[in-house]
């Protein structure tokens, strides 16, 4: 992605969230408070946090790919099971990522 | 705010602690996906809302269009409205403090808000403007050492970072799937996500699965 697009995607989202917010501060309770909205905007996150874990884990642009970073997830996986730290979590998969990878 | 709760006190700089912390792991995705410094910096300064700044930079590192990640980013930021929505009528601002408010209003500054409930109003005002900016100080100074951390360390998957970045978002999803039927829409979202990958362009997937979020919540479940 060139720099300018970048530029775009930091200057947009920064635009649009802040945007969200302020309207937020504005609008009368009732606009929002419908029961469909508010179900589906409390799974909007999981969700796309779902994907973004397998887009980033297990994805080369439009391609399955299954590497090192796949062993990086699972060890994560199991350190959340153990219930570990956050920087636990992170740094396990990521010490099991790179030994992988210079293991090939 | 001329009282001053110990308690909420003490709520409010854990949580600005803790939550800025995980400025660290954004400050290195965001490098992973070719930010500068500058601009991973200015994400955390700007868009300041944690899960939409992890969506935008993992749909760009993803190879996803600018389009997909600034809607992606957005789509995670609608929480953020309804959590204005409860705090407009408690914190009676206007102006420029209006501003400061909205821009600080997300997850935790809320969260801290409502848990001072018992304690009353002005605690709850307290809460807010406290986790508010110190949530704001430490995740900004965090980004920035987790940027300054990624910059120095090199290529992503040398050192692991490749790995690492989807494993925080894990560890952003986990605490959430409190239920079985969260549970649920988690790992369909991720089969979704996988089964729509080879026919999308790239980062799309990240985006279409918003779909899987409202034909779970169409219905009560």
């Amino acid at each position: 992605m060139s720099q300018s697009m970048m530029w775009t995607v930091l200057l947009g989202t920064s635009v649009f969230c802040f945007a969200i917010k302020l309207l937020g501060h504005y609008i009368p309770e009732v606009w929002l408070s419908h029961p469909r909205l508010q179900r589906i905007n409390a799974l909007v996150p999981i969700s796309l946090l779902s994907a973004l874990i397998v887009a980033q884990g297990v994805v080369v642009k439009t391609h399955i790919v299954i590497d090192h970073r796949l062993a990086g997830i699972a060890v994560a996986l199991a350190a959340l099971f153990a219930k570990m730290p956050f920087p636990v979590v992170v740094v396990s998969a990521a010490v099991t990522s790179a030994v992988i990878f210079h293991l090939h | 705010m001329a009282k001053f709760p110990r308690d909420t006190f003490r709520d409010s700089l854990s949580v600005s602690l803790t939550v800025g912390a995980y400025g660290v792991a954004f400050g290195a995705a965001s490098i992973a996906a070719h930010f500068s410094i500058l601009q991973t910096c200015l994400f955390s300064l700007l868009t300041f809302t944690g899960a939409s700044q992890f969506a935008a930079v993992g749909v760009v590192g993803a190879g996803g269009a600018a389009l997909s990640a600034i809607a992606a980013a957005t789509l995670l930021s609608t929480r953020n409205a309804l959590y204005g929505m409860q705090m407009s009528p408690l914190l009676k601002v206007r102006g420029l403090k209006k501003i400061a408010a909205a821009h600080v209003t997300i997850d935790e500054s809320t969260g801290v808000a409502l848990a001072q409930t018992p304690r009353g109003t002005d605690a709850m005002r307290t809460g807010f403007w406290l986790t508010g900016l110190g949530v704001f100080i430490f995740w900004n100074i965090f980004t920035l050492l987790g940027a300054l951390g990624a910059k120095a360390l090199g290529n992503p998957a040398s050192w692991g970072l490749d790995a690492a970045v989807p494993a925080a978002y894990l560890g952003l999803l986990w605490p959430r799937l409190q239920t079985n039927f969260l549970r649920v829409v988690a790992i369909a979202s991720m089969i979704f996500a996988l089964l729509v990958t080879p026919w999308l362009a790239a980062g799309m997937p990240i985006i279409m699965s918003v779909l899987v979020a409202t034909s779970f919540g169409w219905r009560e479940s």
